[in-house]
């Protein structure tokens, strides 16, 4: 398919603007302009073509099942987009004077309410744009603690070796040494290897529960106090919080701080990649650190020894208003989204470990891992080559080489808004898939041979990098 | 009662029978008991459709919108055009997620792409990633690009957004890099006190400015750029993009590195977000760069095609030594920045840039007619700082007409801002306004 | 060319090659085809020290990097400024393709010769 400067003609274009109604005048010559910019040149109707062609060749939620593990695929309500677009909410200087903006900063402190109910947190900061974002937010808080109480020596964050990658970034990020901490047989932390790490250089230890496996860690009250007992406080990733809403609350298993994804388990839409939006929860001695401004009673107020500010204004707002709506749409039956999120998964899960490797095979929570190596072994048809193969059954494929303890690894989290009738036609999917592999393994390392285009080589983007078109 | 799960109760106690469990109790007995929620939580009832969507109006309806704003300072109120909406709220672009699947995604691939071609050509650069936060954080992001071993301190010019400046000063609290600001004198940056202080300190890693910075004045950007070169340290421009469509681009000056907030290019005001961080640089630093690239390729026919290319530095390979933690970005913004832009194309890009500089300038002009004067004297684009008797009481009268005024900064002086949307007789308006306030 | 036979090796898989007072290290055949293809080496800077055991470097595949250990403690007097233009020498001729040379060495990791590092891969 053309790019869109591929389409361009030089003379065409579109009128947006008026003439001038004032005299025109720019800036001296000297502060002007010199080079051309090249923009395309087309009309509304080729590029809205141009686009309908692009939307034809992506896969969103709406095109079918998206069981693409860690990431909550789940469906994006209408409501959510109708709301955010109202000119009341979506033609809102970010500088106009509070009073005039009372109904937004009203949405606000209602959706930190009903955050604080989920998570027991005492506070919410909305100021981070995504999940790693939030993460980076939540160790600043750490770290501004203890540096207030004068412990500037902890200098260590404890990670897990199933923890998404955000997570030493961030601590990077945070300024903070990154260590790691081994899963045991169970595929949940090893409390001696914990115990062996924890000391006056621990910072905090970041934990997502449910893991990256899926697994609920059953010794999470025990970790949380000998983190406690050391010194350190408990981050939650609320990457996997789909799997616990309604029943588990972050802070009763001592969590002190925790972002959650509002693009995954508050339905708000991924968008290709973003914008999500990051808020990150705390308990009360984490509040006079808190980033932003927030306002109080008509008046635009700081913590008193805020970390700063994480973006220019109040975070993506307009995510807020759609995780706002669907949480008034369910109220409190908040539950019912894990409770299905977990049974869509078991579901499948007990439906295909006959015959694909569980990675830990036990009751899982709203994702389950499969581990191909036993067959890629036999058969040397990949993880990769299964995932491919599940796009010629209109099928996004689940998150695929994640989490990096399990090898070939096929992460899947079908999500509660999926009917039994879409399990089935998946599970039946990765069975026939299965038979491929020992019947006609080329046809799956084939795969995919029904998409615009065929398995591309990444290995000459990354070594002949074309990052942009060349004009 | 509202709910998006669509297997009925009867279903959900079928499949938990089947695969052996009794009901959700049962299924949920991995959880440790003390770990549980007892009793349930304090939220409201669900609600229906219709009692969610007049909730939410209500909230909606209670704010303000302004009929006219001259109010920029980081958020403009530009034209978005009609094609935007219609053609980034297709289901396909909003409800995907990041493209790691190449086949089923080149769709989103290709429209990054051809966005990444776009900033890199309107900010005269090599090459754009594929789009940050905000543009305070890609601001953020730029300067710890330009840190090595040696170089570490981070210049900033006192004439930028104290925003921008916050959330530098905030990751630089979690990455321990020491901040200068430079004082900015008469509403630019001091050159003199950015040449001493580069003199002095070996470990300069970078400058970064904002062009037309905080108080509108295009700031002589070559001088900067010359002075920060010298010392050995790399020029960051944190620019308006829109305004390059008349001003001369941060590749023409020579930056190492252009950031900025895309809002204006498609994208509402929307209370300050989601909003676009844009980063765009030199080939020679493609590998510092922070967050998604797109890059071109062929499938195994010698098709073109698209994807996620050079992730060796990013977090989920990289982790602890990644370039940065960002993985999820603001791909959709970006979506309507790249319709913006195929919308109005190069002509349309010179016109509003031309349009937002001359509102200004006649609106300037008005205003020292009725002795509010220019406070600084540098050139301007679309932003200029006036003084003002009294800024609340002026804001007060314009907002009681539906106007929003200038925003009242510091001194009590009044930054205003003007674009394509403010028509003469607007401006008139307000003049008229404030001729009859004082 | 050089002699696979002739190098020493570490049980991290990468190779030594001493030339007089001084020694090339590089990364093995069956290290580079465990990696696939190579699309970007990270090296140090000349005059940099490096440390038996220790991380001098790294090579990334499309989906993966991996760190490469020093067998010898000293100080960097050259890199191969090729590999950074074109990782994919290390595929294609892994034994020719040295990252680093090493001077005012101080001390050397336990080394395998051809024989024990066949040995080894095969037991591994």
């Amino acid at each position: 398919m053309k790019l869109i400067f591929e389409k361009s003609i030089p003379g065409r274009g579109q009128d947006i603007f008026p003439a001038c109604d004032v005299p025109v005048v720019l800036p001296k010559e000297d502060k002007l302009r010199k080079t051309t910019v090249h923009l395309p040149e087309i009309s509304e109707n080729e590029m809205g073509r141009h686009y309908t062609a692009l939307a034809k060749r992506a896969h969103g939620v709406n095109d079918g099942f998206y069981p693409l593990g860690s990431c909550t695929m789940k469906h994006n309500p209408r409501i959510n987009e109708k709301m955010a677009n109202l000119p009341g909410f979506a033609k809102l200087h970010p500088l106009q004077p509070a009073h005039t903006v009372e109904g937004a900063n009203e949405l606000i402190a209602d959706l930190e309410k009903f955050l604080c109910e989920i998570t027991g947190m005492a506070g919410v900061t909305f100021q981070p744009a995504a999940g790693a974002h939030g993460e980076f937010t939540g160790l600043l808080l750490i770290k501004a603690y203890h540096h207030d109480r004068g412990d500037a020596d902890r200098t260590e964050i404890l990670v897990p070796d199933a923890a998404h990658g955000t997570n030493p970034a961030s601590a990077t990020m945070a300024g903070y040494k990154t260590v790691v901490i081994k899963s045991n047989e169970n595929g949940t932390v090893d409390l001696d290897d914990l115990k062996a790490h924890l000391g006056p250089k621990t910072a905090g230890l970041m934990l997502t529960n449910p893991n990256t496996v899926g697994l609920f860690d059953p010794n999470i009250m025990e970790i949380t106090r000998l983190v406690h007992e050391a010194g350190g406080l408990c981050y939650y990733d609320g990457a996997n919080l789909n799997a616990v809403i309604g029943i588990v609350r972050p802070a009763d298993i001592g969590f002190d701080v925790i972002h959650m994804n509002l693009h995954k388990t508050f339905s708000t839409p991924h968008g290709g990649g973003g914008p999500g939006s990051g808020p990150c929860a705390f308990k009360d001695f984490l509040a006079p650190f808190a980033p932003g401004l927030v306002c109080k009673d008509g008046e635009y107020v700081r913590a008193e020894k805020s970390i700063g500010n994480m973006t220019g204004f109040y975070g993506n707002f307009l995510v807020m208003v759609k995780a706002y709506t669907y949480l008034l749409t369910i109220g409190k039956d908040v539950h019912t989204i894990a409770e299905n999120a977990v049974l869509n998964a078991n579901y499948m899960q007990e439906k295909l470990k006959d015959i694909y490797p569980i990675a830990f095979d036990t009751t899982c929570m709203h994702e389950f891992v499969i581990g191909l190596d036993p067959i890629y072994r036999k058969t040397h048809v990949s993880a990769l080559d299964v995932a491919k193969a599940l796009l010629d059954y209109g099928i996004h494929p689940p998150t695929i080489y994640f989490p990096l303890i399990v090898h070939e690894a096929l992460m899947i989290e079908p999500t509660e808004t999926e009917t039994k009738e879409t399990l089935d036609e998946a599970i039946k999917a990765f069975r026939e898939i299965y038979d491929r592999i020992f019947n006609a393994p080329e046809s799956v390392q084939l795969a995919p041979q029904t998409t615009p285009v065929l398995r591309l080589d990444d290995t000459k983007a990354a070594r002949e990098p074309h990052l942009r078109y060349e004009f | 009662m509202g709910t998006f799960i669509p297997n009925t109760k009867e279903e959900q106690l079928q499949m938990l029978n089947e695969i052996g469990y009794k009901d959700f109790d049962d299924l949920f007995k991995v959880i440790p008991d003390e770990a549980k929620v007892k009793g349930e939580l304090n939220l409201p009832e669900g609600l229906s459709e219709i009692e969610v969507d007049r909730k939410v109006q209500a909230l909606a309806n209670k704010n303000v919108i302004f009929r006219s704003i001259f109010r920029g300072a980081g958020a403009y109120n530009h034209y978005v055009p009609s094609a935007v909406d219609a053609i980034a709220n297709k289901e396909e672009f909003l409800t995907a997620y990041t493209p790691y699947q190449a086949e089923i995604s080149q769709g989103i691939l290709q429209s990054i792409f051809e966005y990444q071609t776009m900033i890199a050509e309107i900010t005269g650069m090599d090459i754009a990633n594929a789009s940050m936060y905000d543009g305070a954080s890609a601001a953020a992001e730029a300067c710890w690009m330009c840190k090595d071993r040696r170089h570490s301190t981070i210049y900033v010019s006192g004439a930028i957004d104290e925003r921008i400046l916050r959330v530098i000063n905030t990751y630089s609290f979690g990455r321990e890099s020491k901040v200068v600001v430079i004082p900015a004198k008469n509403g630019v940056t001091d050159a003199e006190a950015l040449k001493a202080a580069l003199a002095d300190d070996p470990a300069a890693s970078c400058f970064l400015m904002q062009y037309p910075n905080f108080y509108g004045v295009v700031e002589d950007a070559e001088e900067l750029c010359k002075i920060t070169k010298e010392a050995g340290a790399k020029f960051i421009m944190y620019v308006q993009p829109l305004s390059l469509g008349v001003l001369k681009t941060p590749g023409e000056i020579g930056a190492d590195i252009a950031v900025g907030e895309g809002q204006p290019l498609g994208l509402g005001l929307e209370f300050g977000g989601p909003y676009l961080g844009f980063l765009s640089t030199r080939q020679e630093n493609m590998r510092q760069i922070p967050g998604r690239l797109i890059g071109e390729t062929v499938d195994t026919r010698g098709d073109r095609g698209f994807v996620l290319t050079i992730q060796a530095r990013e977090q989920h390979i990289r982790r602890e030594k990644a370039s940065s933690n960002i993985c999820s970005n603001e791909a959709w913004c970006a979506l309507r920045a790249g319709i913006y832009l195929s919308t109005i194309g190069p002509k349309g890009f010179e016109q509003v840039a031309t349009l937002c500089s001359s509102k200004a300038h006649y609106m300037a002009a008005e205003l020292d007619k009725i002795g509010m004067k220019l406070a600084y004297d540098g050139e301007f684009w679309n932003e200029f700082v006036t003084t003002c008797p009294d800024a609340d009481k002026l804001n007060a009268a314009l907002e009681a007409k539906g106007i929003l005024g200038g925003l009242k900064i510091c001194d009590g002086n009044v930054l205003w801002c003007c674009t394509e949307l403010n028509s003469k007789e607007d401006i008139d308006e307000v003049v008229a306004i404030a001729k009859e306030v004082f | 060319m050089v002699d696979p036979k002739e190098l020493k090796y570490t049980k991290d898989h990468e190779w030594l090659r001493y030339e007089g007072d001084f020694a090339y290290v590089g990364i093995s055949d069956f290290a580079q085809s465990e990696l696939g293809d190579l699309v970007f080496v990270n090296l140090p800077e000349v005059d940099d020290e490096v440390v038996a055991g220790e991380a001098f470097g790294d090579v990334e595949s499309v989906k993966a990097v991996s760190d490469v250990l020093s067998p010898v403690t000293g100080v960097v007097v050259e890199i191969n400024e090729e590999l950074l233009d074109d990782a994919s020498l290390i595929n294609s001729d892994p034994y020719g393709a040295w990252f680093i040379k090493v001077g005012s060495i101080t001390e050397t990791d336990e080394l395998l010769d051809s024989d024990e590092y066949d040995k080894f891969i095969e037991e591994a």
